[in-house]
């Protein structure tokens, strides 16, 4: 893989900030995207813009047939048995929003619902609403001294038969990865319905939901190469085919009086109003992208390079790593000893080093770690080894200045 | 910005933080080592808040760090204290305090604080696009003067 030709793809990456050139370290947060997926983009609205699924026209006929096949493409993507499996939303958050929403129905008082402690607020919250609606418990699912889902803790509560288990597949704080494959299996075994949020995941990881065996897999476009404002909700067909629709409205319903509606079948009853068709036809060419890359190298280099960003922290000393295993996924969270994480990114700021620092909308997460917040620093398929180069030297600099 | 419980009046008055005499300092800046190593210089200036003080009410919202911030107006001139738990915002923090500590309405008013900032080196710190906390800051500081 020549990563000098992959990186001149992403036209962001090439600029320099007072003086200093951008070293991209906030994947996790937002990837860069490549030039095809803003040209596809921009090609749809050019050429074939029109609205969808009102094909009386040439171009609402092109219009559609591009989003649909952006669901095969997915469908094939993350081996989804059948297309009506992948529902388009807006995010990660609003795909779990849904499921939270469609399932109140499913759940009564005194239910209980398991959470990944180290999971995302998005992944946290719309559960609490479900659990205020319903008079369901929401139990956190600990993590052990290495910020690992604590299996043995896990395996306890599975013995009360939990309704609903919502686990993330990578942390996005941490960048620590859950043997999703075994949850699954343990959680299902108990009865329950599950939830991966695989928002850090499907950029890194070749996802496949249904050997994962879940009822729900949710990712956002965004952190996969592609446009803002698309996501991606995955559910098994049977029990998707039950949620009820958080959105209703045009597009999801098959006859409409004033006496009562009748909705329509999946995909459509779970995709109320006009869809983001530019940003699907987007998410289409970063998948695209994606699949050109050669994956196993790719996978094998990214995790090459975060095993070296951890050694190298490691080596610069008063570094405190959170949650550093081997085979972590994507990311690196760390703080320097004695130190505001916040001061840490202005500094870093300075010297044109993009990191997130602050509690990574995991603020369960923090509570646990007894920490405020921390730096993270992650990688994308980018991500070279001068930049992680850079960072330390920026970080070495700043060590000076603070300490 | 009136809490029921305040630093007393003689701690707002021990501050002695200037803007003319901060800008000399940041003119031989040269690179943002010497910028921030003065600004973290401000920032010991500034007396450390008694955990009495470090309270949710003083708290100023939009910082990712935390800070608090009082004030009090003696002979129509305004004074401040604030702290911050992490040490370059504390330093902005002073920089903001020192263009408007001991001074009045009107001054306070009229001062150009994104001028201000752009001549210390320090454009964009101000944004309220930042979680430093600033931009809210000085927004409190002109709603309470
Ligand atoms: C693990 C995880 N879940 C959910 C989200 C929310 O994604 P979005 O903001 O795209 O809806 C994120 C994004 O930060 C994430 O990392």
């Amino acid at each position: 893989m020549d990563l000098t030709k992959l990186r001149a793809q992403f036209p962001t990456l090439e600029q320099t900030l007072e003086g200093y050139p951008l070293c991209y370290l906030d994947t996790a947060a937002t990837s860069q995207k490549p030039q095809r997926v803003m040209d596809a983009m921009v090609q749809y609205y050019e050429k074939d813009n029109a609205n969808v699924h009102r094909a009386a026209h040439q171009l609402s006929s092109r219009a559609t047939s591009q989003y649909e096949a952006v669901r095969d493409t997915l469908t094939r993507f993350i081996n989804a048995e059948r297309r009506e499996e992948i529902i388009f939303t807006h995010g990660t958050t609003e795909a779990i929003n849904m499921v939270a929403y469609g399932l109140t129905a499913h759940i009564k008082k005194g239910d209980l619902i398991l959470i990944d402690t180290a999971a995302h607020h998005a992944n946290i919250v719309p559960w609490q609403q479900l659990a205020q609606r319903t008079g369901a418990i929401i139990k956190p699912i600990p993590l052990t001294s290495e910020c690992r889902l604590d299996e043995t803790a896990y395996d306890a509560l599975l013995q009360d038969k939990p309704a609903i288990v919502a686990l993330s597949h990578v942390s996005n704080a941490l960048g620590t990865l859950n043997p999703v494959h075994s949850l699954i299996a343990r959680a299902k075994q108990a009865g329950a319905l599950t939830l991966v949020d695989g928002a850090q995941a499907i950029a890194h990881l070749a996802v496949d939901v249904r050997s994962i065996d879940c009822d729900f897999y949710v990712f956002s476009a965004h952190k996969m190469y592609g446009p803002t404002g698309v996501g991606v909700l995955y559910g098994r067909y049977e029990i998707l085919d039950t949620l009820a629709p958080m959105m209703t409205g045009g597009e999801m319903i098959k006859s409409v009086s004033f006496e009562a509606t009748e909705f329509n079948i999946l995909p459509n009853r779970l995709e109320a109003g006009t869809p983001p068709i530019a940003e699907v036809i987007g998410l289409g060419e970063a998948i695209a992208f994606i699949d050109e890359l050669p994956r196993t190298e790719t996978c094998r280099v990214e995790n090459e390079l975060i095993c070296y960003l951890q050694s190298q922290l490691e080596q610069l000393g008063d570094i405190i790593l959170y949650g550093a295993h081997q085979d972590n996924v994507g990311a690196v969270a760390f703080n320097l000893a004695g130190e505001h994480h916040q001061d840490v990114g202005i500094l870093l700021d300075q010297q044109g080093i993009a990191v997130r620092c602050g509690h990574h909308c995991a603020m369960p997460l923090m509570l646990s770690l007894q920490i405020k917040g921390c730096c993270r620093a992650s990688v994308g398929v980018y991500t070279s080894k001068d930049d992680i180069d850079s960072f330390i030297t920026a970080l070495t600099s700043v060590k000076e200045l603070l300490l | 910005m009136s809490q029921a419980v305040q630093p007393a009046t003689e701690e707002f008055l021990a501050l002695k933080l200037d803007s003319s005499e901060i800008l000399p300092l940041f003119d031989n800046a040269n690179n943002w080592q010497e910028r921030y190593r003065q600004i973290m210089l401000l920032g010991k200036a500034l007396p450390k808040l008694d955990e009495e003080f470090r309270v949710e009410q003083a708290q100023v919202r939009g910082c990712e760090s935390n800070a608090w911030l009082y004030h009090c107006e003696i002979e129509g001139k305004h004074y401040f204290l604030a702290d911050s738990d992490a040490r370059i915002v504390k330093g902005l923090v002073a920089l903001l305090l020192a263009a408007c500590h001991g001074k009045s309405s009107e001054e306070i008013a009229t001062f150009d604080i994104e001028g201000y900032f752009d001549r210390l080196g320090l454009t964009g710190q101000l944004s309220p696009s930042r979680t430093n906390g600033l931009f809210a800051l000085a927004k409190a500081i002109k709603a309470s003067a």
